[in-house]
């Protein structure tokens, strides 16, 4: 019989550790649940930090060496915390011959951000995406969440610019 | 439920489906909804409500193909398709269903990009409403699931899926009927059956608009699956960044549970299956079979050398079947009209249809489906609508970072699996990226060694070191910093890459660079020799700065 997993305290006393010790339940503790209890970690915190990480780790029984290596090998987790308002610039095939670089070197020019870097005032974070998927109206970029299509480098400075001053 | 009851569900929606003389089908695909397709949604809904219609239908649909003119509205029963159709356009467009078309926004679906297609995988999308189980089943959804369960065997079903011809679609092109053999025959206490969905390949959205625009049908190809290697359980593994085709496939899910298509004793048999879905975290070596299976383990997607092939030892060590969305998609048609149907279309060793993302520099952007052998100039000229702004044509990219640039004198060539890696390329998963005269070759090449690079899971030596020269070696000859001799170990680091790398993420990684050397040389010249880029794209300090 598998030892039963004994009770391991979250981080603080914010409620949304419980949703990631739903997560957790749900695939009764197993070591196989680790990416998806990242999944919900960065879902509800917007990033994994490390506190969360050393939860984690114990919760499922494994080596913080085995979650940090998990936490940093797939690109679509993040350790650090975002900007108040994100703007992520597709990077796939498409985009890329429609101008994708042209807009980033605009959004440095103006911010003075490279993807993956938060302007110092918190106010944006840049960021890129090997591909969203909305090809057929390339460039494409997301602010705040909302994609949006077809857009030249000085149309997308505009949609940030309306985002940060909202 | 038992078949019977079913059916009956299926005959209840046609019935209901009847009663509606006007059905408004809304794209919220992706692609549309990215152009507010789901404001012109609740305007129409909210026009029709006001003015107090009877038997109207507002419905949000899945793709409709042409993303490059969204939003896009299909007026049944005349199959009248609008484009570019904003909130405000709805009161006119209403109306328009009472009296002429609306001429403005009126899309012509008797154009090539519609005439060429043969649906088969994409035959429900826009047609039904992606998250009701019953449209799917008025839609002769789970006819194929019924069909294997009651009046086949699983040696039946490998036997059909043998005859139609159905090669994997993920890009390996693979027998799908050899696979699923080869893990019935498998022994195990447990069989697991995969779906992948994780679809990496920039430029690509086959995956993630089947997964949009029609779940059901993805789920009904792994429950048949399951029945005939003998599974009881699948996963459904989906890219996070993907995040309404996990929703749909999750509501899908839960909506087959509850009628008992999936869970214990389907349709009254003793047959059972659950699926589950996990997803991805953004890691293009996923794609491979054996590192996919690593990540659903929760550890790190990276692959193992095969032998042994997931058909025998995969997840957690049991016999695993693994097969790309789009591959389960084709099932449900093959087991409904039988093998021989499928075998009749494509060409002789490619069987059936292919789905498209059709995208870059050409007019007509979006998902088409076209028959096997079609050639890749009918695509890009007549269905695509050529290139737009008078711009020439250069070189077509198919099967992404592992597959290759295609030239003009190609284009004749039919569209099947061994055409495509006889001039160097891949089918690959259906990415197919049109480039004009504007597009520098070696900076598209750059580019993919980049994407390879960052993407190198870091298990194999000639992948991660390999991939990280080479992208130097394409930046210096970008930069026009490169001589002759760069270009040499380029070539050289290109077959020692190609040879000797563990998985197939490094065995492809040179293809871009390989094709590109092959058909644009004089490009890579152009850089080296004379220090200019013929299409202006890369950045070179000027000969002129350096004579000055």
């Amino acid at each position: 019989m598998p030892p039963i997993p004994k009770k391991v305290d979250p981080p603080s006393a914010d409620k949304r550790w419980r949703m990631v010790d739903n997560t957790m339940r749900k695939h009764g503790y197993r070591p196989d649940a680790l990416i998806e209890s990242l999944h919900t970690m960065q879902e509800c915190f917007g990033y994994l930090e490390e506190p969360g990480l050393r939860y984690v780790a114990q919760a499922l029984r494994l080596p913080l060496s085995k979650v940090y290596g998990v936490a940093t090998f797939y690109h679509f987790f993040t350790l650090k915390p975002k900007g108040r308002h994100t703007c992520v610039v597709c990077m796939g095939t498409a985009c890329y011959i429609k101008g994708a670089q042209n807009i980033l070197d605009e959004i440095e020019h103006k911010y003075g951000v490279k993807p993956g870097e938060t302007t110092k005032d918190d106010a944006l974070s840049v960021l890129t995406a090997r591909c969203i998927g909305s090809c057929g109206l390339a460039a494409a970029v997301v602010v705040d969440g909302a994609i949006a299509g077809k857009v030249s480098a000085k149309q997308t400075l505009d949609l940030i610019e309306k985002a940060v001053a909202s | 439920m038992t078949p019977e009851e079913l059916r009956e569900l299926a005959a209840r929606r046609r019935e209901e489906l009847q009663e509606f003389k006007y059905r408004l089908n809304v794209c919220l695909a992706a692609g549309c909804q990215s152009c507010h397709g789901d404001s012109v949604y609740k305007a129409l809904k909210a026009e029709v409500e006001s003015r107090k219609l009877e038997g109207v239908q507002v419905r949000g649909v899945g793709c409709l193909s042409l993303c490059a003119e969204g939003p896009l509205v299909q007026v049944e029963p005349d199959n009248l398709l609008y484009q570019r159709v904003r909130a405000e356009d709805a009161p006119e467009l209403i109306e328009s269903m009472y009296g002429k078309p609306l001429k403005r926004l009126a899309c012509p679906t008797d154009a090539p990009f519609f005439a060429a297609q043969k649906q088969i995988v994409l035959e429900n999308s826009g047609r039904i409403d992606p998250e009701s189980l019953e449209d799917y089943l008025a839609a002769d959804g789970y006819e194929g699931l019924m069909r294997a369960l009651t009046e086949m065997t699983p040696a039946e079903v490998i036997a059909e899926m043998t005859t139609s011809g159905l090669r994997g679609r993920g890009g390996g092109g693979f027998p799908t009927g050899l696979k699923w053999s080869t893990v019935a025959k498998s022994k195990g206490a447990k069989k697991f059956v995969i779906c992948n969905g994780d679809e990496g390949d920039p430029g690509a959205f086959m995956d993630r608009s089947v997964l949009e625009s029609d779940p059901h049908r993805v789920i009904e190809g792994m429950i048949i699956a399951g029945y005939a290697v003998g599974a009881s359980h699948g996963y459904a593994y989906i890219r996070a960044e993907y995040p309404l085709a996990v929703k749909r496939i999750q509501n899908a899910i839960k909506q087959a549970t509850k009628v008992g298509l999936l869970g214990e004793g389907i349709c009254g048999t003793g047959f059972g299956f659950t699926i589950e879905v996990r997803l991805g975290a953004g890691a293009f070596v996923c794609g491979e079979e054996t590192a996919l299976i690593a990540s659903i383990e929760g550890k790190r997607g990276q692959p193992r050398p095969r032998p042994p092939f997931p058909a025998e030892s995969g997840l957690w060590g049991y016999p695993t079947l693994i097969n790309n969305v789009e591959t389960f998609a084709n099932v449900p048609p093959i087991l409904r009209n039988g093998g021989a149907w499928f075998a009749g279309m494509g060409t002789e060793k490619s069987k059936g249809t292919k789905v498209f993302a059709l995208a870059g520099r050409v007019k007509n952007t979006g998902l088409i489906e076209v028959p096997m052998g079609i050639t890749l100039r009918k695509i890009i000229f007549d269905i695509g609508g050529g290139i737009p702004d008078g711009k020439k044509f250069k070189a077509v990219q198919t099967g992404g970072p592992s597959g290759g640039c295609i030239p003009e004198e190609h284009l004749d060539m039919p569209v099947d699996y061994d055409s495509l890696a006889k001039v160097g390329s891949i089918m690959g998963s259906g990415g197919m990226i049109v480039m004009d005269e504007t597009s520098c070759m070696v900076d598209v090449a750059k580019y993919f060694m980049e994407f390879c690079k960052s993407e190198s899971c870091g298990k194999c030596v000639p992948c991660r070191a390999g991939t990280d020269q080479m992208h130097g070696l394409l930046s210096k000859i970008c930069a026009g910093e490169a001589t002759m001799d760069d270009l040499a170990l380029l070539e050289h680091l290109c077959e020692v890459v190609k040879n000797t790398s563990l998985c197939g993420l490094g065995q492809t990684a040179p293809n871009p660079v390989l094709s590109t050397l092959r058909y644009f040389r004089h490009e890579y010249l152009a850089h080296i020799q004379e220090k200019r880029c013929p299409a202006g794209v890369c950045k070179i300090k000027a000969a002129a700065e350096v004579h000055a």
